[in-house]
């Protein structure tokens, strides 16, 4: 049984530790044979690379900035309208969560073209006139990843799953004492949910750091690149430099790394959360 | 006052999915190309799309690539669950390590093992030259390249699926267990009739998500292969992004989507239909 978890470990872990070896090492040892798992020296010359050849600081900010816009609508939104849906009453109020819960399942590769289309023709924005025509929209901005992404059916699938399991006296009690609905929700509810809005805080940030081609469409001018698509385009080049690929490999990696190693207790409790209420 | 909780929400739903999936439906009869205006071309698109054989290839190398992956991944998440499971000496550093690939992004992941698999110095073949195999060139040669972004993806979600089978095995109370050890039951008996069938509200979430995925296949295809050799490693959504953006044939691209679409729920259904099914034994 040792054996075999030990196994499965390292087939998980080796690709890590050999990326990073191939990033630390002289350039001359990367393409030797035998291959030689120790490096003889230690050089981050490798890392200066990757920022040189392509500007990885900045596809690292972009990165960075959606990331974060993704997490502050998303709690925003999300824990809004899961509250909403879990502790107020008003009319269709079941077959709109309904509703919204149903377009979970809708395949991303079906609203792909048509958001494009969408994003092209908002009114008033990027050159347009009030009918969408003549400009660009809101293609080639932030905003054409951060708007679609800002209320997921997740987000507000997950704060009303948790709400949900939150007594509703505290709510009564307030409401007695002449407090208005959207203070209980601020300042009673709110701190409550911490938890669950750090859970739902790591998943949107690592979906909106890690995603790829809704960037790869929507954003075509080059200081908007995101670290991915910058990661991407360096595989692109016919001759691989491998030392500084890993390097950057790895720096695409860090941000959620160590957001893991802050949050580890949330991470699994989320997960684990979403699977077996799924 | 709950409608103003949700009218963010809402709208943002009402802008970006529902005018979207309609729209979808509606330009998929058209031949938005960005450019010209768009005209109603009825069902030509779909037309086009039954002669198009590199959809048909496309679809092939999906079917393919679900094929292996979703009963893989299925199986080795629950058995890396079943494994960690038990509290004992390093389980919770085995654990992370299980669940650190699925950290990483489609394009890193694949980025690093373009160079574990590279075929002269990456460390697989390597590995497998101690033990007297001649690996192939796993990323450039026919049946392996599939074979490469099987193993990448499952490399990379298996921990993900692990942690919520482990979730799910935490609702499965001792008393079964005990109560099949006094009647005989063996470690397989046991996993049989109470493991397998408690964790499968468990095993059908997972594979809904899997069968979703796996058939919008593309960041791993995209970076790894580029969709060759000879497109066998092409997926729908690649060719899709192609016709779409690159050849801006628009109403052509949505069609193919729209019919992908149909494909999933297809799958998703039939999944559906055979977790009722087992339910009832």
């Amino acid at each position: 049984m040792y054996i075999i978890s030990i196994a499965v470990c390292i087939v998980m872990v080796v690709p890590f530790v050999w990326s990073l070896i191939t990033s630390i090492r002289p350039d001359e040892e990367i393409f030797m044979l035998p291959i030689q798992w120790i490096p003889s020296s230690i050089t981050f010359e490798h890392y200066r690379k990757a920022f040189e050849l392509v500007p990885f600081a900045l596809y690292f900010w972009n990165s960075f900035y959606l990331a974060f816009m993704g997490v502050l609508f998303n709690l925003l939104f999300g824990s809004l309208s899961g509250y909403a849906f879990a502790k107020l009453h008003f009319r269709g109020r079941d077959t709109l969560f309904k509703i919204l819960l149903a377009a979970m399942m809708i395949p991303g590769v079906v609203t792909m073209i048509p958001q494009f289309f969408v994003l092209k023709h908002i009114p008033f924005m990027g050159g347009n006139d009030w009918l969408g025509g003549g400009g660009n929209g809101l293609l080639n901005t932030f905003w054409a990843i951060i708007l679609p992404g800002a209320s997921g059916s997740f987000a507000v699938f997950f704060m009303r799953q948790f709400f949900v399991s939150l007594p509703s006296d505290l709510q009564e009690v307030a409401r007695i004492e002449g407090s208005g609905e959207l203070r209980i929700f601020w300042n009673i509810y709110i701190p409550l949910a911490k938890p669950a809005l750090a859970t739902l805080g790591i998943f949107t940030f690592q979906a909106g750091w890690n995603s790829f081609l809704g960037p790869l469409i929507m954003l075509n001018d080059p200081a908007k690149k995101t670290i991915q698509l910058g990661l991407a385009a360096f595989t692109y080049n016919k001759q691989v430099d491998f030392g500084p690929l890993m390097a950057g490999a790895l720096i695409a990696v860090v941000p959620i790394l160590i957001l893991f190693l802050l949050l580890q207790k949330y991470f699994v409790q989320g997960i684990a959360f979403t699977g077996t209420k799924g | 006052m709950g409608y103003l909780f949700i009218t963010p929400t809402i709208l943002l739903f009402i802008i970006f999915t529902i005018i979207p999936v309609i729209m979808a439906f509606y330009l998929s009869f058209t031949n938005y190309d960005i450019v010209s205006k768009n005209d109603f071309v009825g069902l030509d698109n779909y037309k086009r799309l039954v002669e198009d054989n590199i959809f048909w290839t496309t679809l092939k190398n999906v079917l393919f690539y679900s094929v292996l992956y979703i009963p893989l991944n299925i199986a080795i998440s629950l058995s890396m669950a079943l494994l960690f499971m038990r509290s004992r000496f390093g389980v919770k550093l085995f654990r992370t390590a299980g669940y650190l690939p699925t950290l990483t992004s489609g394009v890193a992941a694949a980025t690093v093992w373009i160079w574990l698999l590279n075929p002269e110095f990456g460390i697989v073949n390597d590995i497998l030259s101690k033990f007297g195999i001649t690996g192939p060139s796993w990323l450039a040669e026919m049946p392996y390249a599939m074979l490469s972004i099987v193993f990448v993806t499952l490399w990379q979600s298996v921990g993900a699926n692990m942690i919520i089978y482990l979730a799910g095995l935490n609702g499965v109370p001792d008393h079964l267990y005990e109560s099949a050890k006094l009647d005989g039951a063996n470690a397989w008996q046991s996993f049989r009739y109470i493991t397998w069938p408690v964790l499968r509200p468990t095993t059908f979430f997972v594979s809904t998500m899997a069968i979703i995925g796996a058939l919008q296949l593309f960041d791993q295809a995209f970076v790894l292969t580029k969709g060759g050799p000879a497109n066998s490693t092409k997926t729908t959504v690649y060719h899709i992004y192609q016709q779409g953006f690159n050849q801006l044939q628009m109403g052509y691209a949505d069609a193919m989507a729209f019919a992908l679409s149909i494909i999933i729920l297809v799958f998703s259904l039939i999944n559906m239909r055979l977790n009722k099914e087992e339910s009832v034994i």
